[in-house]
């Protein structure tokens, strides 16, 4: 060993390989036990837990999806009834899209981000640990209230005054109005994580036109969360006041307006769908990337379109609105700009198209995935082009075609992908792969069971059945397609069974994986799969868009960082040039008291406006604590 | 894999300053995110005035003096916010102290005048969706002055502790400078839009 000491500390300058892991586990590793899982502050821990949370959430609303196949099979159906139906389609919708979706994306971006830039950490480790707790408690605040008969059944987007003080006495609105507020905060705060992970925290020579198209999604989708999600906490705030202190903001009788929640919501509502389709397509310029064993077709063009949809994506929210009565010429502007981002979706399509075309396609699970996302995320785009025009939104508003729409968009345009990118980042993520066997049949059953039970929903809705009723007259000519689409509902069940056992049984026993078993050409597939808790023990320094794509080129690496402090490097924004040597924080159990007393504060102002002053006493006891130094070398300069 | 090394980093600064910290970038995304919230409860504010018949509804204008001396207040203390950027960039121990004490009263003082501020709004946030705007509004940026007040007496207590004499100490100081501006710069449009939009 060579190792250069100085006064401050030992550096990795020429240490040689064995010694340099060592040293740096002992710097970076979480402590075992209990203690050691709550104050963890490692990004590759704190996202799996995520994505471990999310995936739960989602078969949880699997379950209430079946319910409602089995409520709705027949006519008259008495399993369950009205009062429950509203809960269950209400507790559907708001977990699937703010405990699943969002979530899932931004957990996988947790994980993943720092790797494909070559970093050793998130920026702000501690705001990320604090991000999952509050997570955490917003899904069981809502799970568990509805296990007490307490959930919302306001629809997931809670129009007043359905939702207002008026007509929704009791809690149940309120704690859809705070899971809200949770769910936005944790979000947020990931999203101001992943910002500056990908401004400041990128390998040397990572400049902009080398980032991976993961990570410029990522970066495009947290600049949505923070534009977007300021307008949901605001309305749900809003609507508590309402409920709470009597202020009158949705009362049209003391000056309030109900359209202004609808504005509200959009506003965040319609970005919401962008925030959750475009982490899912950097995953599929991934997935493809790999598989056709060639670079993405028109990088520039991919990137301006990530850029040119996020920019879109603020100018469509109306369209949700069309049959609310607004002025004609607003209702032609937002058709037009409706259609408009079409635009960008279909060139990453055609792109992908390109690349698919020009390379030499494997057909594994993650790629069958992404060609099902391809399909079904198209005819979801053309139903989405047909809603967009004003006569014919007012025939399907709230009918079954619009429930089918948007099931192909959001779940052919960010599940399909999502699961492809399971099996593709599996190895990654635990060490070892899933089946190649059940990942077919998972895929098969999932793919034909998805448009078995969804496509026909675009028929019953063109007949007229309207979206969220419990049950249905036998005069209606409704009830054969609802008996086929409940059958059908169960292969899409089974399919997704068949992914949750392939994923478990796969994650304790599954074959080992080896650092790269794809071949892929990005950052992450560089280090140890699952990546040890420094990540890399040298930083790598980045010199084209793939590094790993020329195997007789070894990848450049970074030396003199000290490894007995949590230490990483600070890049420039544009050309990733090295700036300085950073610390990044250790563990600590602040952030889950942080979060707990957030929590509690939260909880209780639903009850009592006082609860935000009294309340607020233990969370600036828990951030002094959280921020005040201790000592350790990590505060040192 | 093999490795060559192309980078040595020894030299590096061993902690990121001005727009090399993440802490400063981390400003920025909460400041956006919190602008944000300020604008959208501007954009509420004017669209129930678009809605109303007559503005503001069923009381007069708001008194222009308590909120008046406050804008004027909050613009002065930019001037010591100022120096204390200024010390903290020179990391100046003493004077960083003594500018934080300064700025720790002198953020106590819009404080003292929103108490009066509320009552010129002539109307209860009960009463009607312009009192309950005009509430959110002020209560929203006294958040922001509570929470801010709250970071530098803190801050302050912080620089005279062992742990003050420190690089990252004085960003943290240069950061929370860089947020006050922010809620004295969001006030701005807040103020126009609730003492004088009435007014037109």
């Amino acid at each position: 060993m060579r190792a250069v000491a100085d006064r401050e500390g030992v550096r990795d300058t020429g240490m040689e390989a064995v010694e340099l892991d060592r040293r740096l586990a002992a710097t970076w590793s979480t402590p075992p036990g209990l203690w050691g899982a709550l104050s963890t502050v490692d990004h590759k821990i704190i996202g799996r837990r995520y994505i471990v949370t999310a995936f739960v959430f989602l078969a949880l609303g699997g379950v209430l999806a079946l319910l409602m196949r089995l409520q709705l099979a027949q006519p008259e159906a008495r399993f369950v009834g009205p009062d429950r139906y509203n809960q269950i389609f209400t507790m559907h919708g708001s977990n699937m899209m703010f405990l699943f979706a969002v979530p899932v994306m931004q957990a996988m971006a947790i994980y993943l981000v720092p790797l494909m830039v070559g970093t050793r950490n998130i920026a702000f480790p501690r705001l990320n640990a604090f991000s999952y707790w509050m997570y955490l408690a917003g899904g069981l605040l809502l799970w568990i209230a509805f296990a007490v008969d307490t959930g919302p059944d306001v629809g997931w987007f809670a129009y007043v005054p359905l939702s207002g003080p008026q007509y929704a006495a009791g809690k149940r609105a309120d704690i859809w109005a705070q899971m809200i507020t949770f769910t936005e905060v944790s979000a947020l705060a990931i999203a101001v994580e992943i910002v500056v992970t990908v401004f400041k925290q990128r390998a040397p020579g990572m400049s902009l036109d080398r980032i991976p198209l993961f990570v410029w999604s990522m970066l495009v989708t947290s600049f949505l969360v923070i534009l977007a999600m300021p307008a949901i906490m605001i309305a749900s705030t809003s609507l508590i006041l309402d409920r709470l202190v009597g202020t009158h903001f949705f009362n049209p009788a003391e000056g309030g307006d109900v359209l202004l929640w609808q504005h509200l919501f959009w506003f965040f509502g319609h970005p919401e769908v962008y925030i959750i389709f475009l982490p899912a397509v950097g995953m599929v310029s991934s997935i493809v990337a790999t598989f056709t064993q060639r670079p993405v077709f028109g990088y520039l063009a991919m990137v301006m379109a990530l850029i040119a949809t996020g920019v879109l994506a603020f100018g469509l929210w109306v369209h949700h609105m069309f049959v609310a009565g607004l002025p004609r010429l607003g209702e032609s502007f937002f058709t037009a700009s409706s259609m408009a981002i079409a635009v960008p979706a279909g060139l990453q399509i055609f792109c992908w198209l390109a690349t698919i075309w020009a390379g030499r396609p494997i057909f594994k699970t993650p790629f069958l995935f992404v060609i099902g996302f391809i399909v079904v995320f198209v005819i979801g785009g053309l139903t989405g082009v047909m809603v967009a025009s004003v006569p014919f939104d007012t025939q399907v508003h709230d009918t079954y075609f619009v429930v089918a729409h948007f099931h192909y968009v959001l779940v052919g345009g960010a599940v399909f992908p999502l699961l492809g990118a399971v099996y593709y980042w599996f190895p990654k993520l635990t060490g070892r792969m899933m089946s190649e066997t059940l990942g077919r049949w998972s895929f098969g059953l999932i793919f034909s069971g998805f448009n078995l039970t969804f496509f026909p929903m675009h028929i019953l809705g063109l007949q007229g059945m309207p979206r969220r009723i419990y049950t249905y007259q036998p005069e209606m000519p409704w009830s054969g397609l609802n008996m086929f689409i409940s059958l059908s509902g169960i292969v899409l069940a089974a399919g997704f069974l068949l992914f949750f056992i392939d994923a478990i049984r796969s994650a304790r026993s599954g074959p080992v994986a080896p650092a790269n078993p794809w071949g892929a050409s990005t950052l992450e597939w560089a280090t140890s799969s699952p990546p040890p808790s420094y990540n890399f023990a040298r930083l790598p320094v980045i010199e084209r868009l793939e590094p790993l794509s020329d195997r007789s080129d070894p990848l450049g690496i970074v030396e003199g960082l000290y490894t007995d402090r949590r230490e990483l490097l600070i890049t420039g924004v544009v050309e990733a040039r090295a700036q300085a040597r950073e610390s990044s924080v250790g563990s600590s159990i602040w952030p889950l008291l942080a979060a707990l007393a957030t929590s509690a504060m939260l909880i209780w102002s639903i009850f009592t406006p006082w609860a935000v002053v009294w309340g607020s006493i233990p969370i600036a006891v828990a951030l002094i604590g959280w921020f005040w130094p201790k000592g350790d070398p990590e505060d040192e300069t | 894999m093999k490795h060559d090394v192309v980078l040595d980093v020894t030299e590096l600064p061993a902690h990121g300053l001005g727009t090399a910290s993440l802490s400063w970038w981390g400003t920025l995304a909460f400041m956006l995110i919190e602008g944000t919230g300020f604008v959208l409860s501007i954009v509420i504010y004017l669209y129930l005035m678009s809605v109303a018949p007559r503005w503001p509804l069923d009381t007069a204008p708001p008194d222009l003096l308590a909120g008046t001396t406050l804008t004027v207040v909050l613009l002065v203390s930019l001037i010591p916010n100022v120096f204390v950027t200024r010390w903290a960039r020179s990391q100046d121990l003493r004077k960083v102290r003594m500018g934080l004490i300064v700025m720790s009263l002198v953020g106590v003082l819009p404080l003292i005048l929103r108490v009066f501020e509320f009552p010129a709004m002539h109307i209860k946030w009960d009463q009607n969706a312009y009192g309950s705007i005009v509430w959110v509004m002020l209560g929203l940026h006294t958040t922001h002055i509570l929470t801010d007040l709250g970071e530098t007496v803190v801050l302050t207590s912080l620089m005279f502790t062992r742990h003050g004499d420190n690089a990252r100490r004085f960003g943290d100081v240069a950061d929370n400078a860089m947020y006050w501006n922010f809620v004295v710069l969001t006030w701005l449009p807040m103020y126009v839009c609730l003492y004088w939009v009435p007014r037109l």
